[in-house]
């Protein structure tokens, strides 16, 4: 039993970190209906920024947030310009396949500068012991940022003048035009943000796990899982739908081979994909 | 005569003796290297191993074949840890290469994929830093094991725990790669025989990072022995796991990974850790040819400033092996250098060398045998020794 | 696109429906783009004979698996404009269901293939009536979304070997004649299932169903209005796109030898096909072909040239980005609109 309630709270602090993660997808598809599939990469640049700041310039680990949040918003507003601008109004197929091609791009350059070997940042933290259970120190401090940011980005959404104008371009971009909101950087700046939430939750995993140049796929999937779990456009959505993500890791963990873990995963994506196409939350609103 | 008659009969003499004077031919092989991918660390150390066999070798002018002498050329390539790649490039490298001999990538996985490509083909490949024993129960011709099969590799641990605590609880955990599967499924057995009790058997997929999920399960089956793993990185995230999570266990053995010098760079959290090996620089087997251990180990530090591990001294005897082979065959023709190598019986530095040539299992290491080997703490700086069998330590069993 | 071009396609259907009295196949033949596939086809078997050039057969080999696995995808995503992200899951099953019954059933190859095709189409067809009423990007994470559980699945499925696969043992190559003459079979084979595709594909475009695709492709709510059974449709789509992607994904993992999850239903492989349709022109069947073989030739060179093989992905990225933002239609896009007779003799 108490390691079953283990195994929840480890669920739960992952959670955070893939909610934060996820925040960063929904809100792009929300406010301009692009699919960024430059998220993987995003969240790798994370990782690997990490690397660099803490062993090679010996940046305590979490000084190194802040500046991924920046590094984070200057290469998302980067890939809006090469790789969205053009195709905003298009076709679907168009703008996934952009951001795809930009996404094979960064990887390749991170492959050919970094080779697919993997990459570790130890992070020596105390942690907290339990019934004979140990959270470690760095799960939780991960945890603790997620949320941190999370409510930095509510606050940023919600009190402060450019929040707003993302809020309004998302409803109505025409009608935010009209009323004289530069909606083109105000989508840029959106995407700018997307990425860096993307990208700092890449810094928060680097800390927890060893990772390679082609990581960010697997975290890019469960993204979108929890997106999708949580609905468009939502990003207290994405939150939630991340904690319910760990959520359900945690309690199936203890019952069944862990190898089987991703299978529950991908169904439950596409049962939530068919069944709740505007996301759990969403559905209970309706 | 004039001079213009001697330059050109001199000049004929030459050429005509010239054939005979042997410029150095030269013996290809081919292999791939894990230069980039997970398998990178391991791969590397083997590829060093080949490399400072052939140096060796060509300093010394090459092999001495019936009245000829052949440098070695490698041809290799950058398998990236991926199974497609070790295909297309061992195809590449017998089609357009032309190598006439080949050795095996590193890991039972794509050794058995680069199988398939030499007995297409049908070239002589060693095989070394590949003990999964199905590959050469598949029907095979021309393959040569040199590393102790999977088997053998948890035998020694079971029979150590067994002695220092008959009622241990045993968790299997491992990588779910056939290497690492064909390793546990004898130790299951094993383990039942010796009359130890197994609380936990799970295999994790190649592509783990969080290994917490599996750690909790150990604490909750409530284990004090660990075996398993799979190769580097996943086993040194797993030692790296379990030290933090303070999961309790008294005996930890983990596959390949704390084999390899780097292992060291986890500190606290590699002492105590226990490896099967099949070859640590302190064996003292008498060699029929070539070096020693300590005479190896002693020129491969001297050349690349670190200590070597198993891999790459089976690198270097799947090299010494194949240059005695073509030796006594007198030729590098693929029948006769084959008909050698099966009737081989003799002692490397390595240890015993015999294959199998029973058609159902050729090509199998029947004669060599491994050890287990400790990280331990010795005035604040950490060692490998050799724990086990007892005939062979050289320092005892932490517990 | 406006009600009144899919009431022109659906009255085009009408009239075709009356021409087919003689039968769509009796008219395919008189038309020359046939037997340019037909000839196509030839060349790929003939060349690599011609000179006994293993190497040659071998990166011809690659080409025709692509070849074929563009032209199929062409079907659901050129015609009916529907992303299929997760193609590969085809390929990848069909390999498995193969290599299961020639491995554990001693099947002989063409049979085992065959069955693979049919029940990865039979199975598409389920999952299709599924997934197929989600729409543009829902649709196409749907189709990840099966391709990774499909993966996450068979990973753990030990009668197929689990994490770690299936190897062949050498003596599945007796029946064919020893490994050697297996090989060429093989080829033989991938070849003509890659032919079966294009005029699949060629077929299809000029039939009604294919109109009926097209009309879907240009704007579903119109064409549903006009009477196209648009889900059963799309349902057929899917499933015979899966067919031949089957039957030559269980060709080439017994040709490779070993089939294991991460080779089999690798995503980025999955990219690479739909960079390859529109590389070549989506919606055309020459662009499909095209697109693969040029693709994979580049590929090819990338990866054996030591300067460049890490470049590989960068590359074709930076190809796909260039097409989407500059030339959506691909080569064929840039041909039809330069020569505009090849509109109707390269479709």
């Amino acid at each position: 039993m108490i390691g079953i309630i283990a195994s929840i709270i480890d669920g739960l602090l992952v959670g955070a970190v893939y909610g934060l993660a996820a925040m960063g997808l929904t809100l792009i598809w929300g406010v301009m209906n692009v699919i960024n599939l430059t998220h993987g990469a995003m969240i790798v640049l994370g990782m690997f920024a990490l690397y660099f700041l803490a062993s090679a310039l010996g940046l305590p680990p979490y000084g190194a947030v802040p500046v991924t949040i920046a590094v984070g918003f200057v290469f998302g507003v980067l890939v809006y310009w090469i790789a969205v601008h053009r195709v905003i109004g298009r076709a679907h197929l168009m703008s996934l396949l952009s951001t795809f091609a930009m996404n094979m791009v960064l990887v390749g350059l991170g492959t050919a500068l970094f080779s697919t070997s993997p990459y570790n940042v130890p992070v020596p933290l105390p942690g907290v012991t339990w019934e004979g259970y140990t959270f470690t120190g760095t799960h939780i401090m991960a945890a603790i940022l997620a949320l941190v940011i999370a409510g930095l980005l509510y606050l940023l959404l919600y009190k402060t003048r450019i929040g707003k104008a993302i809020r309004a371009v998302a409803d109505n971009r025409d009608a935010a035009e009209l009323n004289g909101i530069p909606t083109t950087q105000v989508l840029s700046f959106a995407f700018g943000l997307g990425a860096a939430l993307a990208c700092v939750s890449g810094t928060l995993i680097a800390t927890l796990f060893p990772f390679t140049v082609l990581s960010g796929g697997a975290y890019e999937l469960k993204s979108f899982v929890v997106t999708v779990l949580g609905g468009l456009g939502n990003p207290a959505g994405a939150l939630l739908g991340g904690v319910a993500l760990g959520l359900v890791e945690g309690i199936t963990t203890p019952f069944m081979p862990v190898s089987w873990i991703p299978i529950i995963e991908f169904i439950l994506f596409i049962a939530a994909l068919l069944l709740f196409p505007r996301g759990i939350l969403a559905f209970s609103r309706a | 005569m004039t001079i213009k008659k001697l330059v050109l009969i001199a000049a004929t003499a030459l050429l005509t003796v010239s054939p005979a004077l042997a410029a150095d031919d030269t013996l290809t092989i081919g292999f791939t290297v894990s230069r980039t991918g997970k398998l990178n660390n391991d791969s590397t150390a083997q590829m060093r191993g080949f490399e400072l066999w052939r140096d060796e070798l060509n300093d010394r002018g090459g092999i001495k074949v019936g009245g000829r002498q052949y440098k070695v050329n490698f041809v290799s390539y950058d398998d990236e840890s991926v199974n497609a790649r070790v295909q297309q490039l061992y195809t590449r490298i017998i089609n357009q290469d032309k190598a006439q001999f080949l050795f095996s990538p590193y890991s039972s996985g794509l050794v058995a994929t680069a199988a398939i490509v030499s007995e297409q083909y049908g070239r002589i490949m060693l095989t070394t830093g590949a003990a999964e024993e199905k590959t050469y129960k598949l029907g095979n011709k021309n393959l040569f094991q040199v590393y102790s099969s999977a088997d053998l590799y948890l035998a020694g641990a079971i029979a150590a725990v067994k002695e220092l605590n008959p009622k241990s609880q045993v968790a299997l955990v491992y990588k779910d790669d056939p290497f690492s599967k064909a390793v546990l499924q004898s130790a299951r057995k094993q383990a039942g025989e010796a009359g130890l009790r197994t609380v936990l058997d799970e295999a994790y997929s190649p592509e783990t990072t969080d290994f917490g999920p599996v750690i909790n399960k150990i604490i909750s089956a409530k284990a004090d022995v660990l075996l398993g793993g799979g190769h580097y990185p996943d086993g040194a995230t797993l030692a790296r796991q379990i030290y933090d999570h303070k999961a309790g266990l008294k005996w930890v053995t983990l596959l390949v990974a704390p084999d390899s010098p780097n292992f060291a760079t986890l500190g606290d959290a590699a002492v105590g850790v226990t490896v099967p090996s099949q070859w640590e620089p302190q064996v003292s087997f008498k060699p029929d040819f070539g070096p020693t251990a300590a005479d190896f180990a002693q020129r491969f530090h001297a050349k690349y400033g670190i200590e070597p591990g198993y891999h790459a001294a089976g690198g270097y005897t799947a090299g010494l092996i194949l240059q005695r082979a073509i030796e006594q065959a007198g030729s590098p023709e693929q029948a006769k250098v084959a008909a050698v190598l099966n009737s081989m019986d003799v002692t490397t530095m390595f240890g015993r060398t015999k294959f199998s040539t029973d058609p159902k299992e050729h090509g199998l290491q029947t004669g060599h045998e491994m050890v287990i080997a400790q990280w331990q703490k010795k005035g604040g700086a950490l060692f490998k020794e050799v724990i086990w069998p007892k005939t062979a330590k050289t320092s005892d069993i932490i517990y | 696109m406006s009600v009144q071009q899919s009431s022109d396609a659906l009255t085009q259907v009408v009239a075709t429906r009356n021409q087919e009295r003689h039968g769509l196949i009796v008219n395919i033949f008189r038309q020359p783009f046939t037997w340019l596939i037909a000839f196509a086809g030839v060349v790929f078997a003939v060349l690599p004979v011609w000179g006994d050039n293993v190497q040659l057969r071998e990166s011809l080999l690659l080409a025709a698996v692509y070849v074929t696995l563009a032209s199929n995808l062409n079907i659901i995503l050129g015609y009916a404009g529907y992303v299929n992200f997760g193609n590969i899951v085809f390929f990848g099953l069909g390999g498995y269901v193969c290599i299961y019954l020639v491995s554990e059933w001693q099947w002989p190859l063409a049979a085992a293939a065959l069955i693979a095709g049919v029940s990865v189409s039979l199975l598409a067809l389920l999952f299709g009536l599924g997934i197929l009423r989600l729409r543009g990007a829902f649709f196409a994470l749907a189709t990840i979304g099966v391709n990774e559980a499909i993966k996450a699945f068979v990973s753990n499925f030990e009668p197929w070997g689990g994490a770690a696969g299936i190897y062949l043992s050498l003596d599945v190559y007796e029946p064919l004649g020893g490994p050697g003459q297996a090989l060429w079979i093989v080829y033989f084979l991938i070849v003509a299932a890659m032919t079966v595709s294009l005029f699949l594909s060629y077929a299809i475009k000029s039939s009604k169903f294919g109109l009926g695709l097209l009309a879907i492709g240009e704007n579903e709510d119109a064409a549903a209005v006009l009477g196209i059974n648009t889900p059963r449709y799309k349902a057929l789509a899917y499933s015979i796109s899966a067919f031949l992607p089957a039957i030559v994904g269980g060709l080439y993992f017994f040709k490779t030898g070993i089939i294991e999850p991460g080779g089999a239903f690798d995503l980025t492989r999955s990219i690479e096909a739909i960079v390859m349709v529109m590389l070549g022109g989506i919606g055309s069947v020459t662009g499909a072909a095209v697109g693969a073989f040029l693709y994979e030739e580049l590929r090819g060179v990338l990866l054996t040239t030591e300067a460049f093989s890490h470049f590989q992905l960068v590359i074709a990225g930076l190809l796909l980005l260039g097409i989407v933002l500059f030339a959506p239609g691909g080569l064929m896009g840039f041909v039809y609109r330069r020569w505009p007779r090849t509109r109707r003799l390269l479709q």
